[in-house]
């Protein structure tokens, strides 16, 4: 991705009130951009990056598929203004894999079958990277605890537990 | 899909609260956004349409957890998960660290601020019950300075509390923990990120002999606001209470609360949610008393 991004205005809807100049580091990548003030930093990132892995489940705060890593914290990004992430830093799914390699917790997703349709998978990944920055070595009840604002309508959570105690182990934590 | 998006408004970000009282008194329908856990979603549903946001989590200073020679003091952008992340908050305030636990979930408490709780005047939110219970204080600074306003005055109808349109909440009061205090939050609630069936913030002060001289008592979302039960609080003072009191105080409380059925349960069986919490967590405000020396 280029990493002087051309400006553009990222309302689904025509543009009608008011905007502002953001600049936000995606995935490392630092943008300067014009969104309009009611833009959500869910819609920003599809919309005006074509970033689609971030998902829109229930766009009512309530399943957590469109979270992201703001200023690495685990937040809803349906319930984020773009403008409020003017000057942070946020990290989205595509930002996990380095160098072709797949990230510790994306690993443990494919090797414990922690998806079923893949929904929820995006947000839930990025939880628990929130998660294992700050607790390297987290209990059953810990991860469960953590994941408990991500829904999965598929797994029934058990294969999920299991692929976040994979990448804690692959990272050299786990209990 | 359609996308759901706010009506137009203008977003400031203000760099000091006086900036941003001047910002609220200048521009019409204005309101304050802090974590817009629960603005936000209004807006989304067009419950809600202020013509500005004036966002106050960028103004330094308003974000922190310190105990003073009279007070626990929180900034009114401290944000929720920052109370859970306290160990200060875990080993002397473990009303406030129970119910921090049980507020929506982890990542809406991680945007979610002590003030934006405090201030929203939902009966459903978690914090009002506790700062009842405290008889915390909130300082709020309006075009005219500042004022103090007690928790216990603040409700006075669904979303609608004594603050003023320009007036921000800058730091909520709670009084500082002694050798002596307990207590404790119980919420029941449906499923992870619901707002309560009922909840019960119960606050006791004991001496050295076991004897509660100050016990406060308040129930969440079950009337038009969070509500004190004094009744029940008052079957506990000037004494050891014992199981006869406990139970007492339980009813007390239930006939206190005034609940709707709704389709988190009907009202009488709310009532008896509350009688049981009330009565399970003066037990474990007592015992906690008994272990903070
Ligand atoms: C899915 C979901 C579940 C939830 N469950 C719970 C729950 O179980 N318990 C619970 O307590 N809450 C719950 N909430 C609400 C959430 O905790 C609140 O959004 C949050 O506490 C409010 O804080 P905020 O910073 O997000 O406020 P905002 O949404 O930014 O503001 C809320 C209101 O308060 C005003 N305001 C904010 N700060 C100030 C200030 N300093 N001075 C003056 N006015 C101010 C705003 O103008 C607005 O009217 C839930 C929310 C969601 C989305
Ligand atoms: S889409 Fe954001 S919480 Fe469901
Ligand atoms: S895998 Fe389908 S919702 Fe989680």
């Amino acid at each position: 991705m280029a990493s002087t991004a051309i400006p553009r205005l990222t309302s689904p809807l025509p543009i009608r009130g008011a905007t502002h100049k953001i600049h936000v580091t995606i995935n490392d990548v630092p943008f300067d951009f014009m969104v309009e003030d009611r833009t959500l930093l869910v819609h920003f990132l599809r919309d005006a990056l074509g970033m689609t892995g971030t998902h829109i489940g229930c766009d009512t705060t309530h399943c957590g598929a469109c979270t992201v890593l703001l200023d690495d914290v685990p937040v809803k990004s349906c319930t984020v203004l773009a403008v409020q992430a003017d000057g942070r830093k946020v990290r989205t799914v595509e930002g996990l894999e380095s160098g072709g390699k797949l990230h510790p917790v994306q690993e443990g997703f494919t090797t414990e079958h922690g998806l079923h349709c893949g929904y929820c998978t995006p947000g839930m990944m990025m939880t628990s990277v929130a998660l294992l920055a700050k607790n390297p070595n987290p209990t059953e009840e810990e991860i469960r605890r953590a994941i408990s604002g991500n829904l999965c309508r598929c797994t029934g959570y058990v294969n999920i537990v299991k692929a976040i105690q994979h990448a804690a182990k692959a990272s050299g934590g786990g209990k | 899909m359609t996308e759901v998006i706010p009506p137009e408004f203008e977003y400031h970000a203000p760099g000091s609260v006086d900036e941003a009282i001047g910002l609220l008194q200048n521009s019409g329908e204005a309101k304050v956004l802090a974590g817009g856990q629960s603005l936000l979603p209004l807006m989304k549903l067009r419950l809600a349409a202020p013509k500005t946001l004036v966002d106050i989590t960028r103004i330094p200073k308003l974000s922190y957890v310190n105990e003073t020679t009279d007070c626990l003091c929180l900034g009114a952008t401290t944000k929720i998960n920052d109370l859970n992340d306290s160990a200060l908050i875990r080993n002397r305030y473990p009303l406030l660290a129970d119910a921090a636990q049980h507020i929506a979930d982890p990542l809406v408490r991680n945007m979610g601020t002590v003030g934006g709780n405090v201030c929203h005047g939902d009966p459903g939110n978690d914090l009002p019950a506790c700062m009842l219970a405290y008889g915390a204080s909130y300082v709020v600074r309006g075009p005219k300075g500042n004022r103090t306003i007690p928790a216990q005055g603040f409700y006075q109808d669904t979303f609608v509390t004594s603050l003023d349109p320009s007036e921000i909440l800058v730091e909520v009061q709670v009084p500082k923990a002694q050798p002596g205090d307990g207590g404790a939050y119980l919420k029941m609630e449906r499923k992870v990120s619901d707002f309560a069936i009922a909840a019960v913030a119960v606050q006791l002060r004991t001496d050295s002999r076991g004897t509660v001289n100050q016990a406060g008592i308040a129930l969440t979302n079950v009337g038009p606001t969070v509500l004190l039960a004094s009744q029940a609080a008052g079957q506990l003072t000037t004494k050891k209470p014992t199981n006869a009191d406990i139970l007492a105080a339980g009813k007390l409380a239930a006939e206190a609360a005034q609940p709707n059925s709704d389709l988190r349960g009907p009202a009488e069986f709310k009532r008896g949610v509350v009688q049981t919490l009330t009565q399970r967590a003066v037990k474990l405000a007592l015992w906690r008393a008994g272990g903070m020396s």
